[in-house]
């Protein structure tokens, strides 16, 4: 998979990279189309806010419900699969049927977490995509992904006039 | 730390991980050697039966159980603890969780291989899986040995998971700053990480969500651990008290342990910018508060076994108490209460050195108490008959040994692989308050309206 045609800035710091965010906001540009990169969270400025809303919670609880439900039916078929009597407790033994559900109810919640985080973020992906390495020695990525030729000057001043201090290109249509 | 810049931070986090000194070359070396000695034993063990150990009749728990209980209880200093400071939001964590994560992997994986070294056929350990063999037997799930295997696999796979998570960013930093085969290597660990706000956001949600849960299995796994002594009924095992009794003792190890790595981390790999005094102030703290809850349940238990005066357990008490055991119970309480709790309640002693000598006693002490709840117990029981007495040998002294040593060696080797502070936690750290909506004032946007 070959690199999107993008173009970004690379800002020093965050307060620079939020009026590059805002410039990118106010030239019309669909947030859907603009990238945001960072090697840290900046959750207290609003070019990190994209994309928050998550399920991931509820299903994580969905998760939970599940491998509950999973421990308790290996619990007691297990103890059904080989009746024997041990300790004068009964066959179907709620204390420790419930130590095993339990165990497994967390482990389906943790489970089905890391699942969505994965899915969610599309992660592993390998493939070739929009990166700058900069980004990992601290500056921060705003550009837009696919603009129109008849946007792509007004984004690169924008970009230059909120402070960053490289504008780059990507993709084929440079 | 407060005058470095972020890429200054990165750098120093890194240089552990780059080249390989002499020292560490002879330190890994020497730990290395003890853990093929310990390997060598057991595989010793295997061939000649349990015999070689010191385990007889009536005591058929000793080193081996005791090492089981008490890395599982030092493995509580890891994710419990993070898990507790993350959603306490308290900043001073950020430096102090990725050490402490590291220790619960590593000394849960250890610990959980005590069961089976204690196998007399350890080749058969997987009769311990729920799922049918070839006989038609399936595993008792009312055995609380069988609790053990869901709790501690429960608790081993959020517990790397949660380690495993928060180095991902951590992974892409280093990813773009080698090369050759490391470029490789970090890249496919990283996943592709790029760093958008998407990411940022479901990694810290996640890692909210498994904070959330990991405490309350961290609080299961130590009580199940206590139930496998107090569902039997052996005199002085058969206790209510028990689970809380372990769970409080195994957040006390946990975090001796705890200081004690990083008071090593620091000296060894030059991180005094970053594990400060204020960080082993802290959680000499907390081991304080842990060493007089430690000294409560110990003598709540005493005392009620003491004011019962039942026949059975009454030799089990008096054993510890001026007996055969009396030696090691009361250098237990040397190491546990009395050493720490004057070091670490004079400020003037809370210092780095202070803290990290207490908790070295405390490690002492912690396995000296799974060592006495176990065989004064077992060579004490209700006939008189029926009492003995346990000597460990050579096999069980350099399991033991050699496990302790495979911690370190672990944690050495890790060092080389990971950074052992949280670069990106750390930085974020940073902003001088991370929840709070920043407005940045908009200058004239020359050339752009």
């Amino acid at each position: 998979m070959a690199t999107p045609y993008a173009i970004y800035g690379l800002f020093p710091t965050p307060e620079t990279a939020e009026r590059g965010f805002n410039a990118l906001d106010r030239a019309g540009v669909s947030p859907s189309r603009i990238i945001v990169m960072a090697s840290e969270p900046f959750d207290e400025y609003a070019f990190s806010k994209m994309d928050h809303a998550t399920p991931m919670p509820y299903i994580a609880a969905l998760g939970g419900i599940v491998g509950g439900v999973g421990g308790f039916f290996l619990a007691r078929l297990t103890q059904e699969a080989y009746p024997i009597i041990t300790g004068g407790m009964p066959l179907l033994a709620a204390w420790p049927t419930g130590i095993v559900t339990y165990e497994l109810t967390m482990l389906g919640a943790v489970i089905t977490t890391i699942v969505t985080l994965l899915v969610t973020t599309k992660l592993p992906n390998w493939k070739s995509k929009l990166y700058d390495h900069e980004v990992s020695h601290g500056k921060i990525l705003i550009g837009v992904i696919e603009p129109s030729s008849a946007m792509r000057a007004e984004i690169e001043n924008r970009l230059r006039g909120a402070g960053a201090v490289k504008v780059k290109i990507t993709g084929g249509q440079s | 730390m407060a005058t470095k810049t972020p890429e200054q931070i990165t750098e120093d986090l890194m240089r552990p991980m780059w080249g390989l000194s002499g020292r560490y070359v002879l330190a890994v070396a020497f730990l290395a050697g003890v853990v093929v000695a310990a390997l060598c034993a057991f595989m010793w063990q295997v061939y000649a039966g349990l015999g070689v150990s010191g385990l007889r009749t009536p005591v058929f728990w000793g080193f081996y159980i005791t090492d089981f209980v008490f890395w599982i209880g030092l493995s509580h200093a890891g994710t419990l603890i993070s898990a507790i400071l993350r959603l306490a939001n308290a900043t001073w964590r950020r430096p102090v969780t990725r050490c402490a994560e590291v220790i619960t992997v590593f000394a849960l994986s250890i610990g959980a291989t005590f069961p089976i070294i204690h196998l007399g056929r350890p080749w058969l350990a997987f009769w311990l899986f729920p799922y049918p063999s070839e006989r038609g037997l399936w595993p008792n799930i009312r055995s609380p040995l069988l609790w053990d295997f869901f709790a501690i696999n429960t608790y081993l796979i959020s517990s790397v998971t949660f380690l495993l998570l928060p180095m991902i960013p951590d992974f892409a930093l280093i990813r773009d700053r080698a090369n050759g085969w490391k470029q490789k290597v970090y890249g496919a660990l990283s996943l592709g990480w790029t760093g958008t706000p998407r990411q940022w956001h479901r990694l810290e949600t996640a890692m909210h969500i498994m904070a959330i849960a990991v405490i309350p299995v961290a609080v299961s796994v130590h009580s199940i651990v206590s139930w496998d002594f107090a569902m039997a009924p052996v005199p002085m095992w058969h206790s209510t008290i028990f689970a809380p009794y372990f769970v409080a003792g195994a957040i006390f190890s946990g975090i001796a342990a705890l200081i004690l790595a990083m008071a090593l981390l620091r000296k060894f790999l030059h991180l005094e910018d970053y594990l400060l005094p204020i960080h082993f102030e802290n959680l000499g703290k907390l081991l304080l508060v842990m060493s007089l809850l430690w000294f409560y349940f110990v003598f709540a238990e005493r005392l009620t076994a003491w004011y019962g005066n039942e026949t059975g357990e009454m030799p089990v008490f008096w054993t510890t108490q001026h007996g055969t055991y009396a030696g090691l119970f009361w250098l237990m309480v040397f190491c546990n209460f009395l050493i720490p709790v004057p070091i670490l309640a004079i400020k003037k002693f809370r210092t780095i050195l202070g803290t990290a000598l207490a908790s070295f006693t405390v490690v002492i002490g912690m396995w000296l108490e799974r060592f006495l709840i176990i065989v004064p117990s077992l060579s004490h029981k209700y006939l008189t008959y029926s009492w003995g007495t346990y000597r460990p040998t050579w096999v069980e002294i350099t399991i033991t040994a050699g496990t302790f040593c495979a911690m370190a060696l672990l944690y050495m080797i890790f060092s080389k692989v990971v950074p052992l502070i949280s670069i990106w936690e750390l930085k974020a750290g940073l902003h001088a308050a991370p929840h709070t909506p920043r407005v940045v004032v908009e200058p004239s946007e020359a050339g752009a309206d």
